[in-house]
C-alpha cells in the first residue's frame, strides 16, 4: 500500500532521546512532575532539533508551527500530549524510538473566534507515518467534533503507514475513514496537503470536503514513481505524477493550491471567514447592465458578474483550474455566506461536460449539507456532445449535478443571465427543480437549443431556412416564453441584481423544506 | 475637502445618484461651473444635428445641444452599439464594423444616416473627418451644414507648406530659414547672422534630427558647415543645407480662435501644451505661466490675422512654437474643435460647442474682443488607459470594472463617453476621460487636481494617473519651468512611479498596518457581534512585520477607537478613518492631514495593494509569528520566460523581420504587432534562432491556450503580406500565424506570441 520509497523514512530511527534516562525516575510526587515537564518538553520538540531544521530547509513547517499559524494566538488546546506508539517489534520499544504525542500533534482551538478541530502531522517523527496511537489520536478529536459540531482540519504531512506496526496501521487508516464517512455532511472537514500523502492514507483527505495543496512540496498518489516505474515502466516525477499542479488542474483531486505553507494556513484562514462585511445590500451594480455582449456567440467572463455582485468583490473560488467551464466557490451577500455555481462562457462557452457536472455536483451538495444558500447563474448552451463524453458516460456524470440541485432543500435563487438552453436548462437549478426565486435578465433566451439547429428540425427540408431562423430567434431568443409561463419570476435589469437577491435572502432564511423521510438518497455515482 | 467628511453612505448615493440620472447631471455641473453666458433659446437654430464621431467628444457636443435644444444623432459602430454617446442621443445609427475606416470614417454610410435621420448639420468633433475636405464638400452638395470652417479654410491650413505661405504672407511670425545651396562657409555665416542665432544646420536630405548641428555664433557655424556640407554631398548625394532658427527648450502654446462668416474673428486667449509624450499632449493649462499680456495679446492679434487671412469661421487654433527668450513661430493651425478645449471654457465662460453651431447657422459673434475674460485657471489632465511606466505610456486595453468620476468635488469636470462596464478596445483611442479642474488661482487648480487624482477610481485597464499626479506636483511644474522636453528631461530613465520620502513612506506603511488590522478584527465578527462572547477583552495593541520593496519594517501599532497609532522607524504615524473595506477609496486622516488613498487590492497572503500619491505600491503585511515563519519558505524561482515572447496587447502582425534560418540578437526586431493606431516592435530576449522547418501544411497546431477556435492561417508567403485569421470568440481577437518554423500566436486573452527558439 504505501509507497516503500516513503515508508523507508520511518526505519531510520533518532539516535538520540531525551527520554533516553527516564526509566531512572522514581515515582515520587516530584519526580512525576519532572517527568511531566520533560515529555512535555520532548513532545514540543517532535523528531529532535536536527529533523525540524530538515524540514526547514525542505521549505517546510513544524507541525505545531503550522498549528500555530492556523489559529489564534494562545487558544491551541491539545489533546493526547503524553500518547506514544505501543509497537515492540523491531525494536520500537526501546526509549529512544519513543516520542510523546507519537508522529501527530492534534487538539482543538479558534479561527477568527471560531470553534475548530485540528490534527497535524510531526514529519519529524518517522516521517509522519501512521501508528495504531497516531490514528487513536485523530478518531477521539473527530469524535469531539461531531459532538459539538465543529469542522476538522487535517494538515497531512505524512510517509504512510507505520510498517513496523503492521495491520495496526492499516486498522487505524480504517478507524479515520469510518470517521470522515460519518462525519461527512455532519461537520465541514478540511484536508490541507503539506507533505508527501501516499497509498491508503489518501483517501482520507479524498472523503473530506475539501482538499487544498501546498505547490511543489505537497503530493498526493496511490503508488509512488519507483512503484509506477516498477509496474508499468513510466517514467514520472513525484511532481507529475501527484503534485499540486497535477491534481488541481487534471485530475480536479484538489480544490485550492497555495505557493507555501505560510500562504496556505492564511489562506485556509481566510477560507474560514466568510463573515460580516459593510457593503451596502441595495448597491446598485451598473457594469452589470452592459456585460452581456449583444452577439449571443461572444464570450464574457462570468467571473465579472459575481465579483460585482458579492460583498466587497471577495469570492473564494473552488477549483479555479479544473473544469473551468464551471465557476464554484464561495463569497458573501450582505455579509451571509452563500455559495455561487456559475456556467463561464469563457471556456468552451459554458458547456457542462463530465468534469463540469461532477465539480458543481460536489460543491452544490456541500451547500445543502451546511446549509449554505446556492446562488446558480446562468448561460448554458448545453451539454457537450461527442464521442468522448458519452463514452465517458456523460448520462451518469450530468445526472449528479441535476440531481444535487433537485434535492438540495438551502435556499435556491438562478440568474438566467443569456443561454439556458435543453436539458441543461432544466439542470442548472431551474424553477421546475423546487428553485426559489429565478430571475432572467433582459438578455435571456430559454429554449430547447439555438436557433439554427432548431429551425433545420422544424423545418427540415423547407426553403425558407433564414426566414424561419429570424422568426424563430424573434420568439425564442428572449426572456418571455419562460416568463409567461411563470418559469422566471420576473425579468430585471441586472443592475438591481445584488439588490434583490440580498433581499431575496433576508426573506428565505426562514426556509423550511424537507425531502421524504429515506434512509439514504441514490445518487448516480 | 469635501469629500473626507461625507459619511460613505452618503457618498455612495452621490454616485448612485450620479448614474441614476448621467445625462442631467453632467449638465448640471457645466451650467454650473463653466459658461458665464447664457444661452437665448428664442434664436432660431438647427433642429437637428449628426455627430460624426464617438466618445468623450460625441458626449460632449451632445450636451451643449440638447442645452440648446436641438435633436441629436449618433453614429456608431457595431461594437459601440451600446456606447455612451449612443446612448445619449435621441437617435443612433451604426455605420459599420469596429475598424474606423469602415465605421466612423466610411463617409457614404454617414451620409446615408444623415439623409434617413434628417440631420441638417453636421459636428464632426475632432480626428475622424473633422479636417477632411472631401466630406465637407460631400455635405454641402447635399445642402447639409458641416460644423467648422468651410473647405478653403480646410485646404489651406492642411498643408504644412502652403500654411506657412499664407502665415507669413498674414505677417505671421514663422520660423525664419534657409533651405537650398550653400557655397562657402562665409556665406552660410552671413545667412545665419540674417536669421539670428542660435541657428541649426542640418542637410536638407536628411530626416528628422539626423546630422543636425546647432551653432550659438559665426565659428561653430563655419564648423557646422563643413561638417554638414560634406555630409549632405556624401550621404545623400545631394548637397542642399537647410539652416534654420534654432529653437531652444520649446514650449507648445496654441491660441483659440474664434470667428464667423462676417468677417469677425476675436482670440479666446491661449493654452500652454507643453507637457508631451511622442507628440502628443498629456497635461495642459490656461492660461499659460509664461506669456506676459504683450505677448499674449501679439500672439493673439497674429492668430486673428491669420484666421481672416484664410476667411476662416468657427473655433480653430492656432499653434505657435515660444522660445526661452518669448519668441513666437507659427507651427500650424487646427481647423477644429480641440480636445483640450474645456480649459478655454473654463477661463473664458464660453461654451464653444454652442458658438461654433450658431456660427454655422450664419449668427455674428457675439462678443467683442474686449469682452473675452481670463477668469482664474484651468489645468486639464488627458486620463489614458496606458502604462505610464512604459515609455511614459503604452496602451492598455480591458474592461473598467470600477469606475468613479471625481465629480462630488466642486471646480471638477470631467469629460467621457465611457462609464462602468464600458470596453477600452484596440480599436480607438484609449483616453479614458479629460480631467479638468478649475481654480481662481493657478495654485488652487493644482490643488484640486491632486484631490481629483486621488478620488478617481478607475479598475479593470492600466491608467496613467500615476505619471499625471507626478507631473502636477513636480516642482518645475508648479514653477512653471516647462518645455516640450519635460518628460525625458525630468525622467531620462523613464517613469518609475511616485519615490518615496522617509515620512511619506511611514505613511504608507502606517496605513497598510491599519487597514490590515480592521479586516483582522472585521473577521472575528459575525452579523455584528464578536463570535465568542467568552473570548477575552479585544486586543489593542499588536506587532507586525511589513514589507515594502526590499525592505523589511517592523511596526508597532495600539489602537483606540477609530485611531491607530503606529510606531514605524523611530517615528510615530496616526491613521484614523471610516474604515470601509467595500468601497475602493480609503479617506484617511494621517497626522491630522486628510489623504485619500485607495485599496486597489488586499488578499489572505498579507498582500495588500494601496494607491498612495498617484502610485500604486505593493505591501506585505504579516503577523511577527508568520513573518517569522515565512523566512523559512523558499524563494521560488520564476519561471523562465526568454523563450516567450510576448505581444503588449493583442492586435495585427504587421511585419515579420526575420527570415527562416536567420539567427536573431538580443533586441533584435522579430515582429512589428500593430494595435491602437500604434506599430509595437517585438525585439528578441535572447539569441535565438529561427527554424528553417515548416510544419506540414493542413495540421492545425492547437496549444492549449487557444482551445477550440484557433483558425490556421495559410503559410503566407511574404514578410510583408501576413494573413491574419479572425474569430469572435471571447470578444477578442485571435490571429494564429504559423509560417516557416515560426509559431506566432497572438491572442486576446493572454496576448502570447510564442517564439520557437532552437
Amino acid at each position: 500500500m504505501a509507497s516503500p520509497a516513503y515508508s523507508q523514512i520511518s526505519v531510520q530511527l533518532p539516535q538520540t532521546s531525551l527520554l533516553r534516562d527516564s526509566r531512572w525516575y522514581s515515582v515520587s510526587h516530584l519526580s512525576v512532575k519532572e517527568r511531566i515537564d520533560k515529555k512535555r518538553k520532548a513532545a514540543l520538540i517532535g523528531g529532535g532539533q536536527k529533523r525540524i531544521d530538515a524540514q526547514h530547509k525542505r521549505g517546510k513547517l513544524t507541525a505545531r508551527e503550522r498549528v500555530e499559524l492556523l489559529l489564534d494566538p494562545d487558544s491551541f488546546v491539545e489533546t493526547d500530549m503524553f500518547v506514544e506508539h505501543r509497537c515492540s517489534d523491531f525494536g520500537m520499544e526501546q526509549d529512544r524510538n519513543k516520542f510523546p504525542g507519537d508522529s501527530v500533534v492534534t487538539g482543538r482551538g479558534r479561527i477568527n473566534g471560531r470553534l475548530v478541530y485540528v490534527f497535524s502531522q510531526d514529519f519529524t517523527v518517522f516521517g509522519g507515518s501512521l501508528s495504531g496511537a497516531h490514528a487513536q489520536k485523530i478518531c477521539k478529536i473527530m469524535d469531539q467534533a461531531m459532538t459539538v459540531g465543529a469542522p476538522v482540519i487535517g494538515l497531512n504531512d505524512s510517509g504512510g503507514a507505520r510498517i513496523q506496526e503492521g495491520v495496526e496501521s492499516l486498522a487505524g487508516y480504517a478507524d479515520i475513514f469510518l470517521r470522515n464517512v460519518m462525519a461527512s455532511g455532519v461537520v465541514p472537514q478540511i484536508s490541507l496537503i503539506m507533505g508527501p500523502c501516499a497509498g491508503g492514507a489518501v483517501y482520507s483527505p479524498a472523503l473530506t470536503d475539501f482538499t487544498f495543496m501546498v505547490k511543489d512540496t505537497s503530493y498526493l498518489f496511490i503508488t509512488g514513481p519507483d512503484v509506477v516505474k516498477s509496474v508499468t515502466n513510466e517514467d514520472v516525477t513525484q511532481e507529475e505524477l501527484g503534485g499540486a499542479k497535477t491534481h488541481t488542474s487534471v485530475s480536479g483531486v484538489a480544490h485550492h493550491a497555495f505557493e507555501n505553507d505560510v500562504e496556505a494556513l492564511l489562506n485556509l484562514r481566510e477560507f474560514f471567514n466568510f463573515l460580516e462585511c459593510h457593503d451596502p445590500s441595495d448597491r446598485l451594480v451598473p457594469s452589470l447592465d452592459t456585460i452581456v455582449p449583444f452577439e449571443s456567440t461572444k464570450a464574457y467572463d462570468m467571473l465579472d458578474i459575481i465579483q460585482a455582485i458579492v460583498d466587497e468583490r471577495e469570492f473564494f473560488e473552488i477549483m479555479p483550474n479544473y473544469a473551468k467551464n464551471i465557476v464554484v466557490g464561495f463569497a458573501r451577500m450582505n455579509g451571509r455566506t452563500v455559495g455561487i455555481v456559475g456556467n463561464q462562457p469563457k471556456v468552451a462557452s459554458g458547456c457542462l461536460d463530465i468534469n463540469s457536472s461532477v465539480k458543481g455536483a460536489r460543491f452544490v451538495r456541500f451547500c445543502d449539507a451546511f446549509n449554505i444558500p446556492i446562488i446558480t447563474f446562468v448561460d448554458v448552451p448545453g451539454f457537450l456532445p461527442g464521442t468522448a463524453q458519452e463514452y465517458g458516460g456523460i448520462i451518469r456524470h450530468g445526472a449528479k449535478l441535476l440531481f444535487a440541485f433537485a434535492e438540495a432543500t438551502v435556499p435556491k435563487i438562478t440568474i438566467i443571465t443569456r443561454k439556458a438552453y435543453g436539458g441543461a436548462y432544466d439542470v442548472m437549478s431551474s424553477k421546475h427543480l423546487r428553485g426559489d426565486v429565478n430571475y432572467a435578465w433582459p438578455s435571456a433566451e430559454v429554449a430547447v437549443m439555438g436557433a439554427k439547429g432548431a429551425v433545420q428540425i422544424i423545418f427540415r427540408g423547407k426553403d425558407n431556412q433564414a426566414e424561419a431562423e429570424a422568426e424563430y430567434v424573434e420568439k425564442f431568443a428572449n426572456p418571455f416564453p419562460a416568463a409567461v409561463r411563470g418559469f422566471v419570476d420576473d425579468i430585471i435589469e441586472p443592475s438591481t441584481t445584488r439588490r434583490k437577491i440580498c433581499r431575496d435572502l433576508d426573506v428565505l432564511a426562514s426556509k423550511k423544506q424537507v425531502n421524504p423521510w429515506k434512509k439514504h438518497a441514490n445518487i448516480p455515482l | 475637502m469635501a469629500a473626507h467628511s461625507l459619511s460613505p453612505s452618503l457618498y455612495r448615493l452621490l454616485f448612485a445618484v450620479k448614474y441614476a440620472s448621467l445625462h442631467s447631471r453632467c449638465c448640471a455641473v457645466h451650467k454650473k461651473a463653466q459658461y458665464s453666458t447664457i444661452y437665448n433659446p428664442s434664436e432660431k437654430t438647427f433642429e437637428k444635428i449628426l455627430i460624426a464621431n464617438r466618445g468623450e467628444i460625441a458626449c460632449r457636443v451632445i450636451k451643449t445641444c440638447k442645452k440648446m435644444g436641438i435633436k441629436t444623432v449618433a453614429v456608431h459602430s457595431d461594437v459601440d452599439s451600446s456606447a455612451v454617446h449612443a446612448k445619449m442621443a435621441d437617435e443612433a445609427v451604426c455605420v459599420g464594423p469596429a475598424p474606423t475606416s469602415k465605421s466612423y470614417l466610411n463617409m457614404d454610410a454617414i451620409m446615408d444616416a444623415i439623409r434617413t435621420t434628417g440631420a441638417q448639420a453636421v459636428h464632426p468633433g475632432y480626428g475622424f473627418l473633422s479636417e477632411n475636405k472631401e466630406f465637407a464638400k460631400r455635405l454641402a452638395a447635399e445642402g447639409v451644414t458641416f460644423i467648422g470652417p468651410d473647405t478653403h479654410a480646410i485646404q489651406a491650413m492642411g498643408d504644412k507648406i502652403e500654411s506657412k505661405l499664407i502665415a507669413k504672407a498674414a505677417k505671421v511670425n514663422t520660423i525664419p530659414g534657409f533651405d537650398g545651396v550653400v557655397k562657402t562657409a562665409e556665406e552660410a555665416v552671413k545667412i545665419a547672422q540674417d536669421i539670428g542665432y542660435p541657428v541649426m544646420i542640418k542637410a536638407s536630405a536628411g530626416g528628422g534630427g539626423k546630422g543636425m548641428r546647432i551653432a550659438w555664433n559665426d565659428e561653430e557655424t563655419r564648423e557646422g558647415f563643413r561638417f554638414s556640407s560634406q555630409e549632405a554631398a556624401s550621404s545623400f548625394g545631394d548637397d542642399r543645407l537647410l539652416i534654420e532658427k534654432y529653437i531652444d527648450n520649446p514650449r507648445h502654446i496654441e491660441i483659440q480662435v474664434l470667428a464667423d462668416k462676417h468677417g469677425n474673428a476675436l482670440w479666446l486667449n491661449e493654452r500652454e501644451c507643453s507637457i508631451q509624450r511622442r507628440n502628443q499632449k498629456v497635461v495642459e493649462e490656461a492660461p499659460s505661466t509664461f506669456l506676459d499680456s504683450v505677448t499674449r495679446q501679439a500672439m493673439g492679434e497674429q492668430a486673428v490675422q491669420l484666421a481672416k487671412a484664410v476667411q476662416y469661421s468657427s473655433a480653430g487654433t492656432v499653434e505657435f512654437l515660444v522660445d526661452s527668450k518669448k519668441n513666437f513661430y507659427f507651427l500650424e493651425m487646427n481647423t477644429r474643435l480641440q480636445v483640450e478645449h474645456p480649459i478655454t471654457e473654463c477661463i473664458t465662460g464660453l461654451d464653444l460647442v454652442e458658438q461654433m453651431i450658431r456660427v454655422a447657422k450664419g449668427y455674428r459673434l457675439q462678443h467683442k474682443q474686449e469682452d473675452i475674460p481670463i477668469n482664474g485657471w484651468a489645468i486639464e489632465s488627458r486620463v489614458y488607459a496606458e502604462d505610464p511606466y512604459k515609455s511614459f505610456g503604452l496602451p492598455s486595453i480591458g474592461r473598467l470594472s470600477q469606475y468613479h468620476e471625481p465629480l462630488n468635488l466642486s471646480n471638477v469636470r470631467v469629460d467621457s463617453g465611457i462609464q462602468e462596464g464600458s470596453d477600452i478596445s484596440i480599436y480607438y483611442d484609449p483616453m479614458i476621460s479629460k480631467l479638468v479642474t478649475y481654480g481662481a488661482t493657478r495654485s488652487e487648480a493644482l490643488a484640486r487636481m491632486e484631490d481629483a487624482l486621488d478620488n478617481y477610481v478607475i479598475r479593470g485597464v492600466t491608467h496613467n494617473i500615476p505619471l499625471l499626479r507626478e507631473i502636477i506636483t513636480h516642482p518645475r511644474f508648479i514653477s512653471g519651468d516647462i518645455s516640450t522636453n519635460f518628460l525625458p528631461e525630468v525622467y531620462p530613465d523613464g517613469f518609475k512611479g511616485h519615490q518615496l520620502e522617509a515620512d511619506t513612506r511611514r505613511e504608507l506603511l502606517a496605513s497598510a498596518a491599519a487597514l490590515y488590522i480592521t479586516a483582522q478584527l472585521r473577521s472575528q465578527r459575525f452579523l455584528g457581534e464578536l463570535r465568542v462572547s467568552s473570548s477575552p477583552v479585544e486586543c489593542n495593541h499588536w506587532e507586525l512585520c511589513v514589507e515594502l520593496g526590499e525592505q523589511r519594517h517592523v511596526l508597532e501599532i495600539t489602537k483606540s477607537g477609530n485611531v491607530y497609532t503606529v510606531e514605524v522607524d523611530g517615528g510615530e504615524v496616526e491613521v484614523s478613518g471610516q474604515w470601509d473595506l467595500a468601497s475602493p477609496l480609503l479617506p484617511l486622516t494621517i497626522n491630522s492631514t486628510h489623504k485619500m488613498l485607495q485599496c486597489l487590492s488586499r488578499d489572505a497572503s498579507g498582500n495588500i495593494v494601496l494607491q498612495y500619491l498617484g502610485t500604486s505600491f505593493q505591501v506585505r503585511v504579516l503577523s511577527k509569528l508568520a513573518a517569522e515563519l515565512n523566512s523559512y519558505m523558499p524563494e521560488k524561482v520564476p519561471e523562465d520566460t526568454s523563450s516567450i515572447l510576448r505581444s503588449p496587447m493583442p492586435g495585427t502582425m504587421v511585419a515579420v523581420s526575420v527570415k527562416p534560418g536567420d539567427t536573431v540578437a538580443e533586441g533584435q526586431e522579430i515582429c512589428v504587432i500593430e494595435a491602437m493606431k500604434m506599430q509595437n516592435s517585438l525585439t528578441a530576449v535572447k539569441q535565438a534562432k529561427r527554424r528553417a522547418a515548416t510544419y506540414p501544411a493542413g495540421v492545425p497546431r492547437r496549444t492549449q491556450r487557444t482551445t477550440a477556435h484557433v483558425i490556421r492561417a495559410p503559410r503566407f508567403a511574404g514578410e510583408r503580406n501576413p494573413r491574419q485569421a479572425k474569430t469572435g470568440e471571447g470578444g477578442s481577437l485571435l490571429y494564429y500565424m504559423q509560417f516557416l518554423g515560426f509559431r506566432f500566436q497572438v491572442d486576446g486573452f493572454d496576448n502570447m506570441v510564442n517564439l520557437g527558439c532552437s
